[in-house]
């Protein structure tokens, strides 16, 4: 499914190299988690993939499905499949969440040479799958994320991902700020989603994120780079024992 | 202390071609009224303390540079709306364009008629809400329009009316210069909304003196038509009795030069009045907002909420001011005024101004000018809504304070979908 290759990056503005060389193959139908310390490049990863000004990749490549995403526009990523679940959500007052999903549905529908969906049946659709997620009307009908508290914009970063479907969700630390109940809403919410034909890099510190959405296999990201590969067991070890013994271990 | 000689000319040579239309005597004496005063103050000039931003020199030359005809493909704005219309053709009443000017609960008539009578209402308005709206500030040109207005028509709602007046401005000769002047009084406890929709003429000066007594309800939404070349001077001055309501919009998108005013007096106590507009220009294209609200009473609420969208070398100004006399307590003034700059080339300028003699009030106001949030503008993006598609919509979010003053929503529905076409066919490369 996403397949990234010795990927170099640093930003644009200063000389400073953040991505030194990852390498990281997801499968369809595979949840793939990354672990590691806070500033090793995890958000610059899902940036980088969804198409963020402001970072220059140097060296690498990365693909979806076979097809060369850097030479993409974050709009043809995303209706290529590709979706971020934000670290940190935006607001943008004046834009009505429902609006917004609208319009986001539609736009990659139309990429896709598919109809639009009509405003009954987006309707339907959407009451469900904020429903499922106890996103209230009123939640809907404000503007995006405006006034959200950190655990509504999560769930609503996870309605957005049932709304649209997409093929390779990346999670960025969706698990944090969000208390015990709605950690469980939104590990249901993207268990809900899983399937062969659909993979999942779930961003996050806390092991726990882990216990409702199982991984297939773990990463260690430290310095720019993925210096440790595993299975779950290895989501245990960094919950015990922190990184120090794998930085350690590696150097 | 005496006009400048030069000033003097100048003012003369801008009016040497019109002449003081005939009328009643107290039409003739408002009229002389507005002469002298413009005459006495002169044409506006760079160093006049009003006219920094905006340079005059194309409403003050004596004819006309001329505008081309605006050919739009669009269906006519409020066309959906049911209305009473009333046709200008480059300033001109147009009686078989219009509908028939009776309704209930108003009285219609055109300026020269009623400025005919020797007995008329308007006698206590023409000229006289403009004369008051000229301390502290001068404002030549709506002198100058009491003085040769040659149309118009003068407005009395005596109940609620059922359907709004709309003015029409059709613009069709490339060298039309008009002059318009309206009158409305809003009875005690009477209802009106009136629309304006066009550009009426390659320089247009308008002036519109409306009257709100007790309790009434004056609704003003206004389009100035999508006319690149023309020139407007435009003066709203209004006046507010107690438990009064006055809300105005202005969709403002091209134009080679705009200068919009709106001068409020609040006299009655719990009186709201807001004053809203959105603009929108790309490239030649100077669009000027001047507002003076002045609180003259207890417990009133005033509003200013003016945006622009600017791109290519446009041009933005605004000038607000609130002011707030002794003894208007527990006075609620807000005024915001912003511009979203589409590209670098875009000029906003400023001059916010609070004045306050009384001391239990609220009082705010804000400025501001910024791009497009990169941000927000990536969070769309990155759920599949196209670059141009995420601007637009960022760029109506930006506007949606100013549109959300219309009250009607099939009239806000309508002024909406004019910008959308606007934004997209302005779309950056
Ligand atoms: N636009 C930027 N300007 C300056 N530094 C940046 C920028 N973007 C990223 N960095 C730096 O790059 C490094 C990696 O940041 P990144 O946000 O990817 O870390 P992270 O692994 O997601 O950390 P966390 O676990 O705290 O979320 C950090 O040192 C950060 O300060
Ligand atoms: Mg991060």
């Amino acid at each position: 499914m996403l397949k990234i290759n010795n990927l170099h990056v640093k930003l644009e503005e200063e000389d400073k190299q953040i991505l030194k060389g990852v390498n990281l193959e997801v499968p369809a139908g595979k949840v793939h988690a990354i672990m590691g310390p806070n500033g090793s490049g995890k958000s610059t990863l899902s940036y980088v993939l969804s198409g963020k000004d402001g970072y220059e990749v140097t060296e690498g490549s990365a693909t979806l499905e076979g097809a060369e995403l850097l030479d993409l526009d974050p709009e043809e990523r995303a209706a290529a499949g590709l979706f971020l679940a934000f670290q940190y959500p935006v607001e943008i007052p004046g834009v009505g969440n429902m609006t917004f999903l609208r319009t986001a549905v539609n736009a990659q529908r139309k990429a896709r040479g598919e109809d639009e969906l009509s405003a009954a049946d987006f309707l339907k659709l959407i009451r469900e799958k904020a429903k499922s997620l106890k996103i209230d009307a009123d939640m809907l009908k404000r503007p995006v994320n405006v006034g959200f508290s950190g655990g509504e914009k999560k769930r609503n970063e996870i309605l957005q991902m049932a709304m649209l479907e997409p093929k390779m969700c990346i999670l960025d630390e969706t698990d944090s700020g969000l208390d015990v109940d709605a950690m469980k809403l939104v590990a249901e919410g993207v268990n809900a989603l899983r399937s062969e034909g659909r993979s999942f890099l779930v961003i996050t510190h806390y092991q726990r994120l882990l216990d409702h959405i199982k991984p297939d296999v773990v990463h260690i990201m430290a310095d720019g780079r993925i210096i440790k590969t595993g299975g779950p067991e290895l989501a245990l070890e960094v919950e015990n024992n922190g990184y120090a013994d794998i930085l350690t271990e590696v150097a | 202390m005496a006009l400048p000689q030069a000033k003097l000319d100048a003012t003369d040579a801008r009016i040497a071609a019109l002449t003081l239309p005939e009328g009643a005597s107290w039409a003739r004496e408002a009229r002389e009224g507005g002469l002298l005063r413009l005459r006495t103050m002169g044409l506006p000039g760079p160093r006049d303390e009003y006219w920094r931003f905006t340079r005059p020199d194309a409403l003050n030359a004596a004819s006309t540079p001329g505008a081309a005809i605006f050919k739009s493909d669009e269906t006519a704005l409020f066309g959906d709306i049911d209305r009473l219309r009333v046709v200008f053709r480059d300033g001109v009443f147009d009686a078989d364009a219009s509908d028939d000017l009776s309704l209930e609960n108003i009285e219609i008539e055109r300026l020269e008629t009623a400025t005919a009578k020797d007995i008329h209402w308007a006698k206590d308005l023409y000229g006289v809400l403009e004369t008051r709206g000229q301390t502290p500030v001068k404002r030549p040109f709506a002198a100058m329009n009491t003085a040769f207005a040659t149309d118009g028509v003068v407005l009395r709602a005596t109940g609620k009316v059922s359907k709004p007046v709309s003015l029409v401005y059709l613009h069709e000769k490339t060298d039309s210069d008009a002059i318009l002047h309206f009158v409305i009084r809003v009875e005690t406890g009477a209802d009106l909304t009136v629309l304006e929709n066009g550009p009426a003429a390659a320089r247009f000066n308008k002036c519109m003196e409306v009257d709100i007594c007790d309790g009434g309800t004056f609704h003003h939404v206004r389009a100035q038509g999508r006319d690149h070349e023309r020139l407007a001077v435009t003066h709203l001055f209004a006046r507010l009795g107690e438990e009064s309501t006055f809300k105005s919009f202005t969709l403002t998108a091209n134009g080679r030069l705009t200068r919009n005013e709106a001068v409020i007096e609040i006299t009655g106590d719990n009186a709201t009045a807001h004053v809203a507009g959105a603009a929108v220009g790309d490239g030649d294209f100077h669009h000027d907002d001047t507002v003076f609200v002045t609180h003259d009473a207890v417990n009133c609420e005033s509003r200013q909420v003016f945006k622009k969208v600017l791109r290519n070398g446009a041009v933005g100004t605004f000038q607000g001011k609130i002011l707030v006399k002794a003894g208007a307590q527990k006075t609620d003034g807000y005024q915001i005024s912003q511009a979203l700059m589409l590209d670098e080339d875009a000029q906003f300028l400023a001059k916010p101004e609070l004045e306050i003699y009384a001391d239990d009030v609220i009082c705010s106001h804000g400025s501001t000018s910024g791009a497009i949030d990169d941000e927000a503008l990536f969070y769309l993006s990155s759920r599949g809504i196209p670059n141009a598609e995420a601007q637009d919509l960022l760029t109506l979010a930006f506007l949606a304070e100013a549109i959300n003053e219309i009250e009607n929503e099939a009239i806000a529905a309508d002024i909406l979908s004019r910008l959308e076409g606007w934004l997209e066919r302005h779309r950056s490369a």
